[in-house]
This record gives structure tokens, C-alpha cells and sequence, in this order.
């Protein structure tokens, strides 16, 4: 798969010699300087605002209804904690550059890009992954309706793409062909197996597909 | 990437003295989305981020007096569904709703999205030191300028990517500037700027601005509006070619107009000749056609993109036969 864990140019802090030296220099200072304010709904434990920011920071994140307390650098993306700091490997990272799709989870049941989002940026946010998105033990509609309609081959796109047909269904209505393909536009499919993704997500929303 | 300072401002105050006098000193962050991508090549390389996200009261439509303001933190996905700029800004409800993915509009802002970067290949190569990053070439003249423009070009010939500065171009728009100085208005039309005025940048600010609102004027109801994008697959991309009309009519009769092209050229740009070929006429299919023609009469295509030329022809034809 592209992106190597330990490719250190690419903003994967959890692995590499260099980036883990690195940490521990910054994590230092920044425990040093965080004061003891830190409440549940804190974004970030945050220094006092000066001008210089923050290079690291603990900070918590709300994954599948769960609180993580996670230090992370200023860099660190959001997929990068989940794959790497928490094993939540179910997202994947495919073009990590915002383009494919793999890395869709719900930020407060919005499908976002968690490879293009600042881990600081979702502190403090309601985080859905694929490993939080059925109910309770049960599959959801969405996932039952992929599996019936045999709606991938190699599946490593499928993640993400339930999450954005789990957030089209939940909005409710009932979205024809162009509504579905307009929201699953976000997810690309190196197999090609929209039509039968398409179908699964009209069959989860209610409808009978083509 | 290069790891960097991150600030979170809580006020517009706290982010603009938080700037340097040095883009390299510390980079405005807003939906983050090209920021990211930017700094992930290694084409931007901050020691600081300032985090626009975290300051309240940007995130809003509302209507004020005959204005609707966009506060500048506001997620497209936000412009596209909301029912004050379908109604009265219907190019700019189109565009947004036609920007990138809707996970990008879902985290992207409209201001992000009007000083996003230009997708120039050359641009976003590390290795390519083209004079947009302080080299002295514009690599895309001797080379591969599929993408790039048929107006405004030289001695960089980018296209400016945000489709919903197209939309906005076609309205009476003013952007709001904020910096430790204070704060000032400037219209959308002296926003952006050509390469021959300054390449390396694509608007008039400076490192240590930032945009905290957009109020466009809401055109009256005789007034109509659209947006067509052409983009090379359907599912999502930047623009190949777009176009921004808007049109007061009277009757069949067009009193003023606004054609503005997008991926046309470094800034958006307003084709007055295909206005002046619709201003004071009834709009008819031979009409539409002329405004076509005159929206490239004067164009000067590269080697690799004079289809560009044909594309503009048309989908300002287009545009002016689905608003009548």
C-alpha cells in the first residue's frame, strides 16, 4: 500500500527513530509548560496563549463514543493517530492527499478527509470510524446492504466508503441515482465496483437500485 | 511534514498578531485542506500555523440589510445548502455545490477555497523551482500546458483554481481585510492579481492579513444567475473551464451582464467583450453565440490548451441559452 509507517516526510510520527526522538525533545517542553487545566471538553491542553503555539500537545479524542487521551505533534493527521497511536486500522490511508476516499470517517457525522485534518483540529469533536460505525454488535444497513450486494473485490476502498453511504443514509429522504453518486463522488475505487456500491446504497436507503 | 508551531486564535485579534512579516514565518490555516497538501510536498514549509477554525463567530450566512455576509470561516458545504444564497446568489450556490468532494466541502472554507494555490504541476513539484516558489522560469511556457491559460498569462500562465471566486466575480462583492493595523473593504475585482504584477502571489494579501467576512450584494429579483464547470471526470476535479454569468433582464432583454471565465486565467476572469455582446440585447440563440465567440476573440492560447478556446465558446453560450 502507498505510504510507508515509517516514512517520516510524510507526517507519520508514530514509527520512525528519527520522528520518535524528535517527540520525546518536544514532548519534554510541552509537558513542562501545559498547565493542569485540563477539563473533558478541553480542545487541547492548551500553554498560555503567547505567539508561538504549540509544537505537541496531549490532547483528547472522542473516537466511536470512546475518550482517547493521545500526545500527538502539531502535525500529526488525524488518520496518523488512529492508524498508528490507537490500531484503529480500519481507515486506510490511500493517496494521503485528500483525493481518494480510504481515509473517510464522520467528524460529528460529517464524512471529512482524516488524512488532510490536523489531529488538534478534531480534539474535542464526535469521531466515527469504520470500527464504530455498526450498532452495537449488529452490522448496520449500510454495511448488510454492501455485503448483499457484493459491493467491492479487493474492499480496501470499502471503509470509506460505507462511512460516506452510512452518512448519506442517515440524512434520511430518499436519494435517487444522482444523489448517491453525488455523495459517494468522494470515494474512488481502483476496482471499479461503483455499480454494485451504487446499488447497495440504494438498496440501504430504501430504494430498489436500477 | 515539517513539524510547526500551532496556534489556535480564539479572536481575529489574537490571529493577526500572531503573523509575521514572512510567509515562511507562520501560514494562515483555515479549512487546512491545500495547506496540508502543501505542506506534506514540502511546497510550504511554516514554522508557524495560525488556526482561523478555533476563532469564533466566522462560521455564518446572514442576511444585513440588502447584503448576504459569508463569514470567512464558513464551510462550503454550508454555502452550497443554504437557502439565502440558492435564492439570490444562484452562480455562487452552484459553484460551491460543484466544488472538489463533499468531504472537501465539508471541511473546506469559502474563505480557504478563494485563496487556495494554484494546481499548476509545476507549481506543486518540490523539485520544479518555478518562479511562483522564487525561481525566474515559468516552466509550463516550453513545457506540458494543458491546464494553463488562454488570458492573463506571463511570465507565469496558472490558472486560478476556486471556482466560487469565479461566482463571486459575477456579483457586487467586497472582502473584508483584517490586520493589526485594523480593518478595510476592498472589492473583489482588486482582490486577486496577474503574475505580471506579481507571480509568486495570486490576491493582495499579505502575510500577516487574514479575511474575516464576504458580503456580496444581493442582486435584485430581475437579476438571474448561473455556473458551469467542465471538468475532465465527472465524479469530482478542478475545473478545465468554467464560467459565472449573471444577467439583469427585462423582459427577453438583457439590461447588464457579468461573464466571468474560471481556469481561464491567473485570476478570474471578466470577458467585457462578451458582456458588451449581451448588454441591451434580447437574448436569443444568435445572441448567445456572439457572447461565445466573444469570450476568446482576443484569447492567446498555449501550445497544449487551445481546446480551451472551443470549451469557452461554448459553455458561455450555454450559460446565456439556460438563463433565458
Amino acid at each position: 500500500m502507498p505510504g510507508s509507517r515509517s516514512d517520516d516526510k510524510n507526517g507519520y510520527d508514530g514509527v520512525s527513530r528519527r520522528s520518535f526522538l524528535k517527540g520525546m525533545g518536544t514532548g519534554v517542553v510541552s509537558t513542562t509548560v501545559i498547565p493542569a487545566v485540563a477539563s473533558a471538553k478541553d480542545k487541547i491542553d492548551r500553554i498560555s496563549q503567547s505567539s508561538e503555539g504549540i509544537t505537541s500537545a496531549n490532547i483528547t479524542l472522542n473516537i466511536n463514543g470512546n475518550d482517547h487521551r493521545v500526545n500527538v505533534e502539531s502535525r500529526t493527521t488525524l488518520v496518523s493517530v488512529l492508524r498508528n497511536k490507537l490500531e484503529l486500522t480500519g481507515t486506510k490511508i490511500g493517496c494521503n492527499n485528500g483525493e481518494c476516499g480510504a481515509c473517510t470517517v464522520l467528524l460529528d457525522g460529517k464524512p471529512v478527509y482524516s488524512c488532510m485534518m490536523l489531529a488538534m483540529d478534531a480534539a474535542g469533536r464526535q469521531i466515527t470510524t469504520i470500527e464504530g460505525i455498526a450498532d452495537g454488535g449488529e452490522l448496520n444497513d449500510v454495511q448488510k446492504s454492501f455485503i448483499e450486494n457484493d459491493a467491492m473485490q479487493c474492499g480496501f476502498c470499502i471503509p470509506g466508503q460505507v462511512i460516506s453511504a452510512t452518512a448519506l443514509v442517515s440524512e434520511g429522504g430518499n436519494p435517487g441515482e444522482k444523489e448517491i453518486r453525488k455523495a459517494m463522488s468522494g470515494n474512488l475505487c481502483r476496482c471499479g465496483a461503483y455499480p454494485h456500491i451504487f446499488k447497495a446504497v440504494a438498496n440501504a436507503a430504501g430504494k430498489g437500485g436500477r | 511534514m515539517k513539524n510547526f508551531a500551532l496556534l489556535n486564535a480564539r479572536t481575529l485579534d489574537e490571529a493577526v498578531s500572531s503573523l509575521g512579516t514572512d510567509w515562511n514565518e507562520a501560514a494562515v490555516m483555515s479549512g487546512g485542506t491545500d495547506l496540508i497538501g502543501s505542506m506534506k510536498r514540502y511546497i510550504q514549509t511554516p514554522e508557524k500555523v495560525v488556526n482561523l477554525k478555533t476563532v469564533s463567530g466566522l462560521e455564518e450566512i446572514r442576511s444585513e440589510n440588502e447584503n448576504i455576509v459569508i463569514g470567512a470561516e464558513t464551510k462550503i458545504a454550508h454555502v452550497a445548502s443554504d437557502s439565502k444564497v440558492s435564492e439570490h446568489l444562484t452562480a455562487l450556490s452552484m459553484a460551491a455545490g460543484n466544488v472538489a468532494s463533499p468531504q472537501i466541502r465539508n471541511m473546506g472554507t469559502i474563505s480557504g477555497n478563494i485563496c487556495q494555490r494554484p494546481r499548476c504541476w509545476y507549481y506543486r513539484d518540490t523539485e520544479v523551482p518555478c518562479m511562483k516558489k522564487g525561481g525566474i522560469r515559468c516552466y509550463a511556457v516550453a513545457g506540458v500546458n494543458t491546464y494553463h491559460a488562454i488570458y492573463g498569462g506571463g511570465p507565469c500562465h496558472i490558472v486560478h483554481p476556486s471556482d466560487t471566486a469565479v461566482a463571486l466575480s459575477a456579483f457586487d462583492t467586497t472582502l473584508t481585510i483584517v490586520d493589526k493595523y485594523g480593518t478595510k473593504d476592498v472589492p473583489f475585482s482588486e482582490f486577486f492579481v496577474l503574475p505580471e504584477e506579481d507571480a509568486s502571489r495570486e490576491n493582495i494579501l499579505k502575510p500577516f492579513q487574514v479575511i474575516s467576512k464576504i458580503t456580496v450584494k444581493a442582486p435584485g429579483d430581475n437579476v438571474k444567475s448561473t455556473f458551469i464547470k467542465v471538468q475532465e471526470r465527472e465524479a469530482w476535479d478542478f475545473a478545465v473551464a468554467s464560467v459565472a454569468l449573471s444577467m439583469k433582464m427585462e423582459g427577453t432583454a438583457c439590461r447588464e451582464a457579468s461573464v466571468i471565465l474560471g481556469a481561464a486565467a491567473p485570476i478570474p476572469w471578466r470577458s467585457e467583450a462578451a458582456e458588451n455582446e449581451l448588454t441591451g440585447k434580447n437574448i436569443t440563440e444568435t445572441v448567445a453565440v456572439a457572447a461565445g465567440r466573444a469570450a476568446v476573440a482576443d484569447s492567446t492560447p498555449m501550445t497544449d490548451n487551445k481546446y480551451k478556446v472551443e470549451l469557452f465558446t461554448n459553455i458561455v453560450k450555454r450559460a446565456v441559452t439556460e438563463l433565458v
